[in-house]
C-alpha cells in the first residue's frame, strides 16, 4: 500500500507512530520530520538515549531496533512504525542490572556516563549474537561509538567481564549479576 | 539539536509505486539506509522537496545466487559483511563493506546507497551557516569551486568503497524507471563531475547489483583513512585478477577510489597485466602505473601529495595479497583491523 | 597514612557512587532537563570573522509563528569573562564580531524549529575589517586590532622574567642547544554538547542549570552580566558529559537563557550543536616555541631560555593564566639552576583558546622533552638515564619559587622502562620500529582562585541525623572524574560507613559550600582536604557522645565498618546510626563544615601567582611506535605509563584518568587539529575553523587505541587527602613528546611539531633521503619586543622570592567594565 504523509514543519500535523519501546507497546504523535532520537527524547522523554552530533558522526544516540544497533540520529520517527526499540531505559530487568550494566559500573567502563547507554546498547547487540568474543570483535563493534573520557580499555576490560558473568550465571554458579544500587562491602 | 527540514514522505511497497511516485514529482530524492541523505539534509546540502523510502521494499533485500551473484539495492552493508558467498568468492566487495563507515552505519546504510553516496568535499560537507561563511560553492548554493577556484566543474570526491570494488568485479547495475528499465556496467554509472557524478536519471531507481560468476577470479580491496572507523577512504585500490593455469593473469582490474569524482578504472595497468604474472617486478610497475593515474584533489582529509604517493604502496599491498603473500599485518596496520 | 592497608575504602577499587546511574542513563545532563512550558533558544552567529555591526534587524524574526522573544546585543549592556583583567566578552556582540560563530542575536520560541526559521529571517548589516588569521599576523597587521584593552596592536598580554643570568650559565654551558617547536591547537570534544537551562521562580529569583565545570564562575559572570544579586541567583552544574577544560568559562548561552528566562518568565534551553561547541572552544592554544637550553658534559640542565608565541584567538578567556603557563612548570621535573623565559599572547579572529587538559604546559612540555631526546644523542647518552639523572629532588624549591613536595618521578622513569624492555630495546629495534620516552609534571590544584580573594578554595558541609544517613554538601562538579566518588569515599573512611550511607550534593550554589568548579586538577586535593575537615569535625561530636556513654574519653573511640566502639571493650559497640541518637542527643542536630586553602606561595614577585600548586603529581611514558618508511605511515602498538598520584584514591576511577589521558594525548599526537582555513583574499574574506565536525576533527576510534600499560605510583604527598595528587591531566603531558622521540628513534627523523602525522614523517624521510637534517617543524621564531623582564634571582643565589627591579609595564587600556565587575563582587 502506498502510504503517503505530508509533512510541514511549522504547521506540525503530527504522525502518530505504534511500535514497541522496550518491550511495552507505545503509541506516540510525534512531528513527522523528527527522527527517532527526537521522538525518544522529546515525545516519549526517554532521555537515556544521547546526542553528540545529531549526523551519524560519534554513536553516541545508538539505540536497538529489532535487536540491531543503529543510530537514532539518522533514522526516522516515521520508519519507527511497527518497530521493536531498546533503548538504556529497558536495559536493567527487574530492578536487576543487567551483566553489562553492573561490570561497566564496577570496572570503569563509564567515566561521564554520556557515551554509555550507547555503548552498552551495542555491546548488550554484540553478546546477544555472540556470546564470547574475543577482545578484537569487542574493538570492532564498538568502533562507532567515540568515547572521549577511558581511552577505551577499561569498557573492552568490563565487556569480557560481563562476558565471564553471564556465563556464570548460565552455568547456574552463585555470581548473579550485582542488583541496582547494590551495597559495596569493602 | 540538527533537524531536518520539512519534506513528503512516501513509503511505497514496490519498486514499481515507488518508480511511479519518482515520475510525478520534480524535486524527490529515493530514501534508503538514510546515513547519506540525512545529515545533508540537516545540513541543507541536499533539500529535496519529497522522500520516497525504498526501505518498505522487500524486493531490494534479496540477494540471489543464479550464474553469478545478484544483490539488491536494499541489502545492508551489514548483510554483505555477513554473506559466506560474499566473502568467500567476493573478498574485495566483503573487504569493502566491511570497512564502510561503522557498525552502526552498516546496520543501516544498503550498498545502493554507498554505491550513489554523494560525492564529498570538505567545503560541501558543511552545515549551512559554515558554507554561508565562504559563500558557498558550486555544489550547492554557490557558483565556485573553492577546491580550485578556476576549475570550470565541481572536484568533490567520490568516496564510495564499495563501488571501486565492485568495478574491478565488472559488476553490472540494473535501473528501472516508470518508463522502463535498463542494465549497464556499473563503471558506466559514474561521470568525473563532482556535481552530476551518476549518469542515473533522477526518476530512476538503482534496484540490482548483478555481479558476474567469480569463477577464478580474486578481489581485494584496500582502503586508506586516518581511523580504523568512521572515516571515508581518501584512497582506496580494488583489484580483481584472473589467473590462468600457470599463474599468469588472464584478466584484470584495478580500480582507484578517492582520488577523483568517480571511482578511476585503470585500464592501461589492466591491459599491462594481462598475459603476466605477479612477479615484484610487474607489481612495481603496476603500482607506479596507478600512483600515476591517480589525481587526488585537496577536498578530503590527507594532502593530495601523499595521497598520490601513497597509492603505489596501497597498489603493491593489493597485488601482493591477490599474489598469495601474507599481507595480514600489513593489512592490520593500515586498516586498524584485521578484516579476516 | 602511607599503607592503604589501614583504610577500609580509600585504595580498594570499588564501583562509583554514581556509577548505576551512569549505566541505567538516569544521570540527567542539562539537556536532559524538561520544565512545564520550557520554551527553546537558538543562537544567531556571524558568519563573517570581523566587523562591525552596523545592524539587527529582528522585526521579521519576531513575527514568525511560535517566536516569543528575539535578544540581541542591545539587551546586554555589561561585559563578562572568566578573568578580571578581561572582561571582554558580551552575552551577544553589540557593536562587533570577532570570529565566526561570534554571537549576534537570540531567538526563543516554542520549539527548535520555530527558532531556528526565525534565525534566517534576521537580517544583520555588517561592515567587514581587516582579518587576522594567526599571531605572526596579528604582529604584522596591529592596524586591524581586535580589542582596545590589548597592550598593543593586537598583543594581549606579553611576559619576561629571568630567575638568574641565563645568558651567563649558557655561556659557561658545555653545549647549548638552540630550537623551535610548534604545537598545533586542539580541542577538548566532550561528548555532551554544552546546555543550558535558565528558570524565574515566581519571587523572580533565577536558577541556571548548565553543563559547566565551574559554577561559581558562572554565579559570578551571570550576576555581573545581568546586574541580578548574586544571592538571587542559583547554578546548578549538572553532571558533564565530559569536560576536559572546555566547560570552565562562562558562555554566552548561558547568559542568555537567564535573560530570557527573566523576561518570559518560564523555562529557557539552549542546547548547543556540534559546530557551536566548536566555536565555544577554549581548547588548546596553537603555541609556537623557543629553546635555549645549556647543559653540562653529563647532560645537567644549566640554564634555559623559553619563548612562547600563543594564538589566543579572539576573546581573553583565561588567556593571561595560559601564558603563564606555557613557561611557569618548566623547572618542575628537572633540576633548573636558572630559567628566563619570555611569553606572548595575541589575538586573531577565531574562536577563543583557553585551558584544555594539561592547560598551557602541554605545549612547552612537548618541546622540552623533545629536545632532552636530542641533547642525550648528541651526548651519546641513554635518555633514561639522562632523565633519572636530573629528576628535581622531592621538597625542592625551583629557581622561580615553586614549592614541590613528594616526587615519584625516578620510580616512574625505572617503571616504564622495566616494562617495556628499554634497555635491550631502545636503540636496537629494527628499521621502522622504535620506542620513545618522555616525562612530566603537573600542578594539583592551582594556589590562587582566578579572582583574587583570602576565602577557603573549596568548602564542605555535612549533615548527619539520627537515620543514620549522612548529607555532604559541596561545589565541586561531577564531570566524570570521580568527583562525586572522591567525596563519598573521604567522608565513608573517615566515618567508618559504607558509601551507600552518604547523600552526595554537588554543584548547586544555593545548597552547596563554594568549590572553585572541577579545573587545574583541584578538586581531590581540595574538595579532599575539605571533606576529611568536615568529616573529623562530626567524628570529634560523635566520639564525644559515645565516649560519654561509654564513660570512656574520647581518644579511645573508634569507627569501622558502620561501628562506633571502645578500642579494647567488645561490648562497648554502638551501630553508627545508635552513635548518631547519642551525638544528636548531646548536641542537638548535627552538622560540621571543612574548608580547604592552599598554602601561600613562597615566590612574592609579580605573576609569582601562577605555578604554585600544593602539590605536583609525576609522569613517565614510553611510547612504541612503527612506522613505514615508504609513506610514513604510523601504528602505535604500545604505550607504557606510570603516574605519581600519590594516592589512588579509587584504583578503578584513577586509572582511568590516567588512561584517558593517554588516549587523548594520543589523538593530540596524531591526529587531532583545530586548524583554520582561510580563502583567497582577493576572492573572500572568509577565515573559517576548517573542519567544525566530529567527522572531520578526528577522534581516536577503538580501532585506533593501542594497549596501554598504567602503573599507579604512589608517593603520598603530605598536602594531599591521604597523600593524593592529581591523575587527569599529568599522563596527557609525556604522550607526544615520547611519541615524537619514538618517531626519531624508529626511523631518524625529528618531528618537532604536533600533530604527527604521516604526511611529515614522509616529508621528512625526504628531506633526510636528500641529505638534509630529516627534520619537520618550524624554523624560526619571530621577533617580538618583550618588555624589561622581572628579575628575581633563585633561592640559591640568595633570593628571597621577591624581584629585584621594577620594569614599569605599560597598564592594558582601562576598561571601563573592570568597575561594574568590582560593584558586584562587594554585593
Amino acid at each position: 500500500m502506498n502510504r503517503v504523509t505530508t509533512l510541514k514543519r511549522s504547521t506540525q500535523e503530527n504522525a502518530h507512530i505504534s511500535c514497541r519501546v522496550n518491550g511495552e507497546p507505545v503509541q506516540v504523535s510525534v512531528a513527522p520530520c523528527k527522527t527517532l532520537l527526537e521522538m525518544l527524547r522529546e515525545d516519549l522523554r526517554l532521555t537515556g538515549t544521547k546526542h553528540g552530533c545529531e549526523l551519524g558522526e560519534c554513536g553516541a544516540c545508538a539505540v536497538l531496533v529489532d535487536g540491531d544497533p543503529i543510530l537514532s540520529c539518522l533514522s526516522l520517527a516515521l520508519d519507527a512504525e511497527g518497530c521493536a526499540i531498546d533503548t538504556i531505559e529497558g536495559m536493567a530487568q527487574d530492578g536487576q542490572l543487567h551483566p553489562l550494566q553492573a561490570a561497566f559500573a564496577d570496572l570503569g567502563g563509564a567515566q561521564c556516563g554520556y557515551c554509555t547507554p550507547a555503548i552498552l546498547l551495542t555491546a548488550k547487540a554484540l553478546l546477544d549474537r555472540q556470546p564470547n568474543p574475543g577482545r578484537d570483535r569487542i574493538r570492532e563493534a564498538l568502533s562507532g561509538n567515540l568515547c572521549r573520557c577511558t581511552g577505551y580499555q577499561q569498557i573492552f576490560e568490563a565487556v569480557e567481564e560481563a562476558i565471564l558473568r553471564l556465563r556464570r550465571t548460565e552455568q547456574g554458579t552463585d555470581l548473579k549479576s550485582v542488583p541496582v544500587g547494590a551495597r559495596h562491602n569493602p | 539539536m540538527m533537524r531536518l527540514p520539512q519534506f513528503h514522505y512516501y513509503r511505497p511497497r514496490d519498486v514499481d509505486e515507488a518508480a511511479q511516485i519518482l515520475a510525478g514529482e520534480d524535486d524527490a530524492m529515493v530514501v534508503a539506509g538514510g546515513t547519506d541523505l540525512l545529515p545533508n539534509m540537516k545540513r541543507r546540502q541536499q533539500t529535496p522537496r519529497t522522500l520516497v523510502a525504498l526501505r518498505h521494499i522487500d524486493s531490494l533485500k534479496k540477494l540471489t545466487n543464479g550464474a553469478g551473484l545478484t544483490i539488491g539495492a536494499g541489502v545492508t552493508l551489514t548483510s554483505l559483511e555477513q554473506n559466506k558467498t560474499v566473502k568467500s568468492a567476493y573478498a574485495g566487495l566483503w573487504q569493502a563493506a566491511a570497512q564502510v563507515a561503522t557498525p552502526h552505519l552498516r546496520n543501516m546504510g544498503t550498498l545502493g546507497g554507498n554505491i550513489c553516496l554523494d560525492t564529498r568535499c570538505n567545503y560541501y560537507d558543511q552545515n549551512h551557516e559554515w558554507r554561508k561563511a565562504i559563500d558557498f560553492c558550486m555544489k550547492k548554493d554557490g557558483d565556485i569551486c573553492w577546491v580550485s577556484t578556476g576549475s570550470k566543474k565541481c572536484l568533490a570526491t567520490s568516496s564510495t568503497d564499495t563501488a571501486p570494488a565492485l568495478i574491478a568485479l565488472r559488476a553490472e547495475v540494473e535501473l528501472v524507471s516508470a518508463a522502463g528499465r535498463r542494465t549497464l556496467p556499473l563503471q558506466h554509472l559514474y561521470q568525473d563531475d563532482g556535481i552530476h557524478y551518476l549518469t542515473r536519471r533522477r526518476e530512476e531507481i538503482l534496484t540490482n547489483i548483478i555481479l558476474p560468476q567469480a569463477g577464478a577470479t580474486r578481489s581485494t580491496y584496500w582502503k586508506l583513512r586516518r581511523r580504523g572507523s568512521f572515516d571515508f577512504p581518501v584512497l582506496s585500490v580494488a583489484a580483481a585478477l584472473e589467473f590462468d593455469e600457470h599463474d599468469v593473469i588472464a584478466d584484470a582490474r584495478v580500480v582507484l577510489g578517492a582520488v577523483a569524482s568517480q571511482p578511476v578504472v585503470c585500464a592501461a595497468v589492466n591491459e599491462q597485466l594481462r598475459g603476466k604474472g605477479l612477479t615484484d617486478e610487474v607489481i612495481e610497475d603496476m603500482a607506479a602505473a596507478c600512483a600515476k593515474a591517480a589525481k587526488p584533489v585537496k577536498n578530503t582529509d590527507f594532502a593530495p601529495h601523499w595521497r598520490k604517493r601513497a597509492v603505489a604502496h596501497v597498489t603493491r599491498c593489493a597485488l601482493r595479497e591477490l599474489r598469495g603473500d601474507d599481507m595480514r599485518e600489513t593489512r592490520k596496520k593500515l586498516a586498524r583491523q584485521s578484516l579476516i | 597514612m602511607s599503607n592503604t592497608d589501614t583504610f577500609s575504602i580509600i585504595g580498594k577499587p570499588r564501583r562509583r557512587v554514581d556509577g548505576a546511574d551512569k549505566v541505567t542513563g538516569r544521570t540527567c545532563f542539562a539537556d536532559d532537563i524538561i520544565l512545564p512550558r520550557m520554551l527553546h533558544c537558538k543562537l544567531l552567529r556571524s558568519h563573517v570573522p570581523h566587523a562591525r555591526i552596523r545592524s539587527v534587524d529582528v522585526s521579521r524574526a519576531e513575527r514568525h509563528p511560535g517566536v516569543n522573544l528575539v535578544l540581541t546585543g542591545r539587551d546586554f549592556p555589561n561585559e563578562y569573562g572568566i578573568l578580571p583583567v578581561s572582561q571582554d566578552e558580551q552575552p551577544l556582540c553589540r557593536d562587533k564580531v570577532r570570529f565566526v560563530g561570534d554571537p549576534v542575536a537570540a531567538v526563543v520560541a516554542r520549539d527548535e524549529f520555530a527558532a531556528e526559521e526565525a534565525l534566517d529571517l534576521i537580517k544583520v548589516e555588517y561592515e567587514p575589517l581587516g582579518t587576522i588569521s594567526d599571531p605572526v599576523d596579528a604582529l604584522n597587521n596591529p592596524a586591524a586590532r581586535l580589542h582596545d584593552y590589548s597592550e598593543e596592536g593586537n598583543i594581549h598580554k606579553r611576559l619576561s622574567y629571568e630567575f638568574g643570568d641565563v645568558e651567563e650559565s649558557l655561556a659557561d654551558s658545555a653545549h647549548v642547544f638552540e630550537d623551535v617547536f610548534f604545537f598545533e591547537g586542539n580541542t577538548h570534544l566532550p561528548l555532551e554538547q554544552h546546555a543550558a537551562v535558565g528558570m524565574q521562580e515566581a519571587d523572580g529569583r533565577i536558577t541556571l542549570w548548565s553543563s559547566t565545570q565551574c559554577p561559581h564562575y558562572v554565579h559570578r559572570a551571570v550576576a555581573k552580566a545581568l546586574d541580578i544579586p548574586m544571592a538571587h541567583i542559583r547554578v546548578i552544574a549538572s553532571p558533564n558529559g565530559g569536560g576536559f577544560g572546555g566547560k570552565t568559562d562562562p558562555f554566552n548561552h548561558e547568559i542568555v537563557v537567564v535573560k530570557a528566562a527573566q523576561m518570559l518568565g518560564r523555562p529557557v534551553k539552549c542546547c548547543l550543536n556540534r559546530e557551536e561547541v566548536f566555536y565555544c572552544h577554549r581548547g588548546r592554544h596553537p603555541v609556537l616555541m623557543k629553546f635555549r637550553t645549556g647543559v653540562d658534559e653529563n647532560g645537567a640542565l644549566t640554564g634555559m631560555h623559553l619563548q612562547t608565541l600563543l594564538d589566543g584567538g579572539a576573546y581573553g578567556s583565561y588567556g593571561v593564566a595560559s601564558t603563564f603557563y606555557t613557561a611557569v612548570l618548566q623547572p618542575v621535573t628537572y633540576h633548573l639552576p636558572r630559567y628566563a623565559f619570555d611569553a606572548c599572547r595575541m589575538f586573531t579572529n577565531k574562536p577563543p583558546c583557553g585551558p584544555k587538559r594539561g592547560h598551557g604546559t602541554v605545549q612547552p612540555r612537548f618541546g622540552q622533552e623533545v629536545q632532552l631526546d636530542k641533547i642525550a644523542a648528541k651526548l651519546d647518552m641513554d635518555p633514561a638515564v639522562l632523565r633519572l639523572n636530573i629528576v628535581e629532588k622531592p621538597g625542592a624549591l625551583t629557581a622561580n619559587y615553586l614549592k614541590i613536595g613528594s616526587i615519584g618521578l625516578a620510580q616512574c622513569i625505572n617503571t616504564v622502562t622495566e616494562r617495556c624492555g628499554w634497555k635491550d630495546r631502545y636503540g636496537k629495534l629494527p628499521e621502522g620500529k622504535g620506542m620513545g620516552l618522555a616525562c612530566s609534571s603537573y600542578l594539583t590544584g592551582a594556589g590562587n582562585s582566578i579572582y583574587w580573594n583570602a576565602m577557603p578554595h573549596s568548602g564542605v558541609q555535612l549533615k548527619l541525623d539520627r537515620s543514620g544517613k549522612v548529607t555532604v554538601f559541596c561545589g565541586a562538579t561531577e564531570i566524570g572524574q570521580g568527583s562525586d566518588d572522591v567525596l563519598v569515599a573521604t567522608i565513608a573512611e573517615i566515618l567508618g560507613i559504607d558509601p551507600l550511607d552518604i547523600r552526595c550534593v554537588t554543584g548547586d550554589t544555593d545548597l552547596t559550600p563554594v568549590d572553585l568548579g572541577s579545573y587545574s586538577s583541584r578538586v581531590t586535593l581540595m574538595m579532599g582536604n575539605a571533606a576529611i575537615q568536615a568529616a573529623e569535625r562530626a567524628r570529634g561530636m560523635i566520639a564525644q557522645a559515645v565516649a560519654e556513654k561509654f564513660a570512656t574519653d574520647t581518644g579511645s573511640i573508634a569507627f569501622s565498618n558502620g561501628r562506633v566502639f571502645e578500642i579494647g571493650q567488645p561490648e562497648h559497640v554502638l551501630s553508627f546510626r545508635k552513635a548518631l541518637v547519642c551525638a544528636e542527643e548531646m548536641h542537638g542536630s548535627l552538622g560540621t563544615t571543612g574548608s580547604y586553602t592552599p598554602p601561600d606561595p613562597p615566590g612574592k614577585y609579580k605573576g609569582g601567582g601562577v605555578g604554585p600548586s600544593p602539590a605536583y603529581s609525576y609522569t613517565a611514558a614510553v611510547v612504541e611506535v612503527d612506522v613505514d618508511t615508504e609513506t610514513g605511515w604510523l601504528t602505535v602498538p604500545r604505550v607504557y605509563i606510570a603516574h605519581d598520584l600519590g594516592r589512588a584514591m579509587n584504583p578503578v576511577l584513577a586509572r582511568g584518568q590516567v588512561e584517558g589521558s593517554v588516549y587523548m594525548g594520543l589523538g593530540e599526537a596524531l591526529m587531532e587539529e583545530s586548524a583554520f582555513r582561510r580563502l583567497p583574499a582577493r576572492l573572500s574574506n572568509a577565515l573559517v575553523h576548517r573542519e567544525p565536525s566530529m567527522l572531520e576533527y578526528k577522534s581516536p576510534t577503538s580501532c585506533d587505541m593501542p594497549e596501554v600499560i598504567t602503573d599507579m605510583i604512589e608517593h603520598p604527598d603530605d598536602n594531599g587527602p591521604f597523600g593524593a595528587k592529581e591523575a587527569g591531566q599529568g599522563p596527557l603531558l609525556p604522550v607526544m613528546p615520547a611519541l615524537a622521540n619514538a618517531v626519531y628513534d624508529a626511523v631518524g627523523v625529528r618531528i618537532d611539531e604536533v600533530p604527527i602525522t604521516a604526511e611529515k614523517i614522509l616529508q621528512a624521510l625526504d628531506d633526510k633521503a636528500r641529505g638534509g637534517a630529516g627534520r619537520v617543524g618550524p624554523d624560526s621564531f619571530p621577533d617580538i619586543e618583550w618588555p624589561e623582564p622581572f628579575r628575581v634571582p633563585p633561592p640559591w643565589e640568595g633570593g628571597d622570592g621577591n624581584a629585584v627591579n621594577k620594569p614599569a609595564r605599560k597598564r592594558a587600556a582601562k576598561m571601563h567594565e573592570m568597575d561594574k565587575f568590582k560593584k558586584v563582587d562587594a554585593s
